[in-house]
């Protein structure tokens, strides 16, 4: 068993976290050409209203995404 | 100097989303531009014409924006049609890649990409103090070194820059470039196969094709069995190629950038963006701040359009008492009068809305915060099948239901799409405001609820709710009849707020009131004019046989009087064509409460609803001897209803007709666009007999509840 791994998903309002790999290829894709590389270093800044979709700050502007879709990019 | 040829070239602006392209075209075209379609398809294309220097002029095609060559929606794979081929005549000389300096990694990957197709490129870095503010300093000189490719910094905003830009189109440098990305030995294979089997000299352009062959217009169904058997037979694994050439091209941006780019963390100065966000995206003032922004969208097309459209109103019956009294009577004078300008009365008069629709769309799009729209409305579309994007084409719809359902192609998702295209004629658009407008002036009283609401406007504003209420729930219930065969996603890039750009709204504004009166304008006019000539002649001689009619029904009336002449001419009219045609399709409509001469304006509202006011203008100028400078609301207002001896039209008939005119499909370009984005028959056709029905339907309820 490997170590207990956190996503995007799991993050609060304000914490960052660097981005280790995806576990879904065709998100991955989307996400890859939008600058969330491996490596890089993400931050949650903001929520929608229903808590869904958020907003987090990755290679200096804003990328919105469902949870769903955060869920996927795992950080190390 | 007029002898001398002029040269064209053809340019094309390329750029991720709310890089500047559409500033920068503004500024090199100023008012030198025109939207018309890509051949085949139905996206916006945006063509204008710029002096570049003396005897050198350009011609401009500003593409919608994308992040990458590999397309996620049908907007962005239009970039990748035009550039595939550089054979293609269309195909554009020279590219220039707007980058926003402020996100300047991202945009590159885009530029990397564009570069390695070979094509002579411009690098143009916009805002560049932006970036600045956000600590990333560039320096042009190093970058156009490291790059090999002329670098123009403007500001888009201010236009600076504009001139340097000018003249680097106007004497290019361009070397070969090197491609950025050296695609592995594993590729290598079926690069050289696709490029012998198409004599394609590019590397890049090669893999583009063994990628996305599928979904690119244009390329023969052999070509495309060709390249599948070559994909199977290298067994090239396109999303893993993808994803290793986006790494790669990642890692040689970042070298450049190490070079040309120095970095500050801005960390600790919070940006006002984020600042702002926190209130306008708010748990409860988000919703609130959006509700009331639409609130005042709605007053104001009410409140302060209706001073500008009395005034056209009044303006063309002034045109035309002024044009019957001067002109000899006649035929002539009659199509001209009744039959031209009544019809383009009904279309000018929509100007100021829909220019002040248009101004606050723009607005919204201009400042960043219709993104921040479709992030506060994502969850609570899903449950109906659509998403966050669906929500720019239903508001989009309040003005014009083609240009909302052309919008749609930015949705990846096709059900998510094909949910949002059959809703959004729901939405009540502009062409309705008159028909609604003149109804609810003739049965709602003007009177103030609380001293500052009016009563006609909670009418108004309740008919768009019902239409909105009605795109929902039907897109509810699409949701669960359609199955939904690719993923849905919402990856979107939320920019920075600004102010907007004041020559960019103005355009806007300008560019779809031109379209507007002029596609829309067309129909009306024709239509107005056919509808004048049904509406004066019939079979055999209507004239004398009308006369001898009413003083067969109606011998109490003395001849020559005002009161004769009426009854004469409203026989006429029964007796014509157009009337006629009213007469036998009134049982069908009779249990709505309409009436024959209501009938004539369905049907020819057939076209567009907007047709209706041209029709009852032509109908009852037709049908009424005297008082020619009367409007068409103050003529509505005095016909009798003949079996009651009332007031023809009563709260019953108005409200029903209101809500006639709110659900039925009648829209032919509406229709024509369905077709088009759809790719056929089936979903325009289920889209009329739906609202249609509805129509009828709800109709004849609302008759029957009110009388």
């Amino acid at each position: 068993m490997g170590e207990p791994k956190k996503s995007i998903a799991d993050l609060k309002i304000g914490e960052k976290g660097i981005v280790c790999c995806f576990n879904d290829e065709e998100m991955s894709l989307k996400l890859l050409e939008m600058g969330c590389l491996p490596g890089c270093m993400v931050e949650l800044s903001n929520k929608a209203p229903l808590g869904d979709p958020i907003c987090i700050k990755v290679s200096g502007y804003n990328l919105s995404l469902r949870l769903e879709e955060a869920a996927t990019v795992m950080l190390r | 100097m007029s002898i001398e040829k002029t040269t064209r070239l053809k340019v094309a602006l390329l750029g991720n989303p709310n890089a500047g392209k559409s500033s920068l075209f503004n500024h090199l075209t100023g008012l030198n531009q025109k939207i018309g379609n890509f051949p085949g398809v139905t996206v916006d294309k945006k063509v204008g014409t710029s002096k570049i220097s003396d005897n050198l002029y350009a011609e401009i095609i500003d593409l919608p924006g994308t992040y990458s060559l590999y397309p996620k929606s049908l907007d962005e794979q239009i970039v990748l049609d035009l550039l595939h081929s550089k054979k293609d005549p269309a195909s554009p000389d020279l590219l220039l890649v707007v980058i926003d300096a402020s996100t300047f990694k991202r945009n590159m990957l885009l530029f990397t990409q564009i570069r390695d197709l070979g094509f002579p490129v411009i690098l143009v870095l916009n805002m560049l103090d932006l970036a600045e503010q956000h600590g990333i300093k560039i320096d042009p000189l190093k970058l156009e070194k490291e790059l090999n490719v002329p670098i123009v910094a403007i500001n888009a905003r201010t236009g600076a820059g504009i001139r340097e830009l000018k003249a680097a189109i106007a004497c290019p440098v361009h070397t070969p470039p090197e491609s950025y990305y050296k695609p592995g030995p594993l590729a290598s294979g079926i690069i050289s196969e696709v490029k012998e089997s198409f004599s394609l000299e590019n590397d890049y352009q090669a893999i583009l094709l063994a990628h996305q062959y599928d979904n690119m217009r244009g390329l023969p169904q052999k070509e495309k069995e060709e390249l599948a058997r070559l994909v199977k037979k290298w067994s090239f694994d396109s999303k893993g190629f993808q994803s290793k050439e986006t790494i790669a091209r990642y890692d040689v941006i970042t070298r450049i950038l190490k070079e040309t780019v120095e970095e500050k963390s801005v960390d600790d100065k919070e940006l006002t963006s984020t600042k702002i966000d926190r209130i306008l995206t708010h748990k409860v003032f988000g919703y609130l701040i959006f509700f009331f922004i639409l609130l005042v969208l709605f007053q104001s097309i009410f409140a302060w359009a209706s001073f500008p459209m009395d005034l056209i109103d009044g303006g063309i019956a002034w045109i035309n008492g002024a044009l019957k009294q001067n002109l000899p009577s006649g035929p002539f004078t009659d199509l001209l009068t009744d039959g031209l300008i009544a019809g383009l009365g009904g279309v000018l008069i929509f100007i100021p809305q829909i220019a002040i629709l248009f101004a606050f769309i723009a607005v919204l799009e201009e400042s960043g915060y219709m993104s921040r729209v479709m992030f506060l409305m994502d969850k609570l579309m899903r449950p109906f099948g659509m998403s966050g994007r669906s929500v720019v084409p239903l508001i989009s719809g309040v003005a014009c239901a083609v240009p909302a359902i052309m919008s749609t192609r930015s949705i990846e998702n096709w059900k998510e799409r094909l949910i949002t295209i059959f809703v959004t004629p729901l939405m009540s658009c502009s062409a309705r405001i008159p028909v609604f407008t003149i109804l609810i002036a003739l049965v709602v009283p003007e009177v103030d609820l609380l001293g500052f609401i009016n009563l006609q406007g909670i009418v108004l504003m309740g008919l768009y709710l019902i239409g909105f209420l009605s795109a929902i729930l039907s897109g509810f219930v699409m949701n669960k009849i359609l199955k939904n065969k690719q993923r849905s996603f919402f990856i979107m890039e939320l920019p920075s707020y600004r102010i907007p750009r004041w020559k960019n709204v103005g355009l806007t504004i300008y560019e779809k009131v031109k379209t507007f009166v002029l596609e829309a304008g067309k129909v009306i006019v024709a239509i107005s004019i056919v509808l004048w000539v049904l509406a004066s002649y019939g079979p055999g001689d209507i004239e004398t046989n009308a006369v001898t009619e009413i003083r067969r029904e109606q011998p109490e009336l003395v001849e020559s009087t005002p009161d004769f002449d009426n009854a004469v001419a409203g026989k006429k009219l029964e007796m014509s064509y157009a009337g006629q045609f009213g007469h036998f399709i009134e049982p069908v409509i009779r249990p709505l409460g309409f009436d024959w001469k209501i009938g004539v304006a369905l049907i020819t509202s057939f076209a567009a609803r907007e047709v209706f006011i041209g029709t009852m203008s032509t109908i009852y100028s037709v049908g009424d001897s005297g008082d020619d400078e009367a409007t068409i609301k103050q003529r509505m207002k005095e016909e009798i209803n003949p079996k009651t001896g009332g007031p023809m039209y009563t709260p019953a008939l108005a409200f029903s007709l209101l809500i006639f005119y709110l659900f039925a499909m009648q829209c032919m370009s509406t229709l024509a666009i369905v077709r088009r984005e759809t790719k056929g028959w089936t979903w325009p056709m289920l889209q009329l007999i739906y609202m249609t029905g509805l129509a009828y339907g709800l109709s004849f309820i609302t008759y029957h509840l009110f009388s």
